[in-house]
């Protein structure tokens, strides 16, 4: 069950688990279906977490030992983990499983709430907690120690590609033989003081505070929180154990601009270079793709350059297919974005929907591809002699850094 | 201005900060601090607390052989005194 099989056949990477905490609320179910009525949860120029209290899942010593971005990821992997029937135990060796989060900053609420501290009392004030709480890798320890996983555990941080990058390293991982198994996504917390001036002092955020993604009168991201976890299973296993499928991880390549500490690469010619290996590991062309689920932050930059992306990596299919962005709905949740993005992705192709860019209204003449308007687009599955064939999807992310990371979903 | 060390409020400022922390169960003078789920990390917050209220300074070599939370009211108010 753990070997590849003597075929030499690639194992595959299954997804059995969803659970997301967003902006639209606590869990998958009201992510996917309050962005496909076309609604946002971003009130007051940000994306917070308004009906997320740590009281209603977290005893109050697990809450005070843990950030935020831990907080978000806890919760989500309980989420994804009660949905693929493991609520109770894991279903595999625990040896065999690993926790792989990202995150963009880490508990960087904490590390300011204690450099406050340190400031107004001194050293000997600062917490003994401080270190747990704001290190990155705090949300992969969090969720291996309350699941007994005893595989691998780490952070992935690479900005806003960190959950793209986490889900990518957890498909590796499974096909490498190296796990059966994998929890992994994305959290971010990041708004804080700190984090909402430096990113208004880079130019990054909105000044109007509103997400309208590859709309002309776009002017910035607007800051969002939250998390995302899937369950990733070695197909066999979970085809073994009976599991129910939700989708699958067909395909996954990253790259890097070497371009400019913040700016994408204005060709958008290593996010194509991503995009088209993605499709090569999933072994499919540009043909087969029927939904993109953009980066689309919103900023001037990289809409442009991540249009240029799709239409340089996908030639003249960029045109047919619908491209929409979750963030017109939930703003920008940083290192979380990739993996809640990858989760409405894969609940967008069971409900054979591509979302819509939520508010985009007006065209600039640079963006010319259909960045679904209005309401939710229904696609349609192709029929071939086996019988009507999973949709395929891309799902972009782009990081401060110049990292691109794409995934390829069936759902 | 650090708070007077008597043995009644010694034993509210640490019930009331065992709370605080989290203590999984009832807090009694009683109550060992494994019981309660307290570790080295919840002793150093109880320490910044005890020691903001009362200007008493608890190390960790003093709090290493105390076993009840009655042990740490005790050390506090002798120390205190």
């Amino acid at each position: 069950m753990t070997a590849p099989a003597e075929t030499g056949a690639r194992r595959r990477a299954v997804i059995t688990g969803v659970g997301a905490v967003t902006p639209l609320g606590v869990g998958a179910a009201p992510l996917i279906e309050r962005w496909a009525a076309g609604e946002c949860g971003i009130a007051h120029g940000v994306g917070a977490c308004t009906e997320f209290d740590p009281g209603d899942h977290l005893s109050r010593k697990e809450a005070r030992r843990q950030d935020r971005f831990t907080q978000f990821a806890v919760v989500a992997a309980d989420e994804a983990l009660a949905a693929a029937g493991w609520a109770d135990e894991l279903p595999y060796d625990p040896a065999r499983v690993a926790s792989v989060l990202g995150t963009g900053i880490g508990g960087l609420g904490s590390l300011e709430a204690q450099q406050d501290l340190l400031r107004a009392k001194g050293a000997k004030a600062v917490s003994p907690l401080a270190v747990p709480l704001l290190m990155g890798n705090a949300a992969a320890a969090a969720v291996a120690m309350r699941h007994g996983i005893h595989g691998q555990s780490f952070a992935v941080i690479s900005a806003c590609a960190a959950g793209a990058h986490a889900i990518g390293q957890a498909m590796r991982m499974i096909e490498s033989g190296d796990a059966d198994a994998v929890v992994t996504g994305g959290s971010e917390a990041t708004l804080t003081s700190v984090a909402t001036a430096a990113f208004a002092s880079m130019g990054a955020t909105s000044p109007s505070g509103i997400s309208r993604p590859f709309d002309a009168r776009r002017d910035g991201f607007v800051m969002g929180e939250g998390g995302g976890v899937l369950v990733l299973e070695e197909a066999e296993a979970a085809a073994a154990r009976g599991a129910e499928v939700l989708g699958e991880l067909r395909g996954y390549a990253a790259t890097s601009d070497a371009f400019h500490l913040t700016a994408p690469e204005p060709s958008g010619r290593d996010a194509a270079r991503a995009i088209g290996l993605a499709l090569a590991d999933a072994g499919l062309g540009a043909a087969d793709v029927d939904y993109v689920n953009a980066h689309g932050t919103s900023t001037p930059l990289n809409d442009h350059s991540e249009t240029e992306a799709l239409k340089l990596a996908l030639g003249e299919d960029a045109r047919r297919l619908p491209v929409s962005s979750t963030k017109s709905s939930i703003g920008h949740l940083l290192g979380a974005a990739g993996a809640v993005e990858a989760i409405a992705t894969v609940e967008a192709l069971r409900r054979e929907i591509a979302p819509p860019t939520v508010g985009w209204s007006e065209r600039d003449p640079e963006l010319d591809l259909d960045y679904v308007p209005g309401e939710a687009r229904r696609l349609e599955r192709r029929v071939t002699d086996s019988g009507p064939q999973p949709l395929i999807a891309l799902s972009n992310s782009f990081g401060f850094g110049g990292h691109n990371a794409v995934l390829c979903i069936s759902g | 201005m650090a708070t007077q060390v008597t043995n009644e409020a010694v034993e509210k400022v640490i019930f009331d900060g065992l709370v605080e922390i989290g203590a999984e169960g009832e807090v009694t003078r009683e109550a060992t601090l494994e019981s309660l789920d307290v570790d080295s990390l919840d002793l150093v917050e109880l320490s910044q607390i005890i020691e903001d209220e009362f200007a008493v300074e608890l190390d960790a070599d003093a709090v290493k052989d105390v076993k009840t939370v009655g042990d740490v009211i005790d050390l506090v108010v002798a120390r205190g005194a």
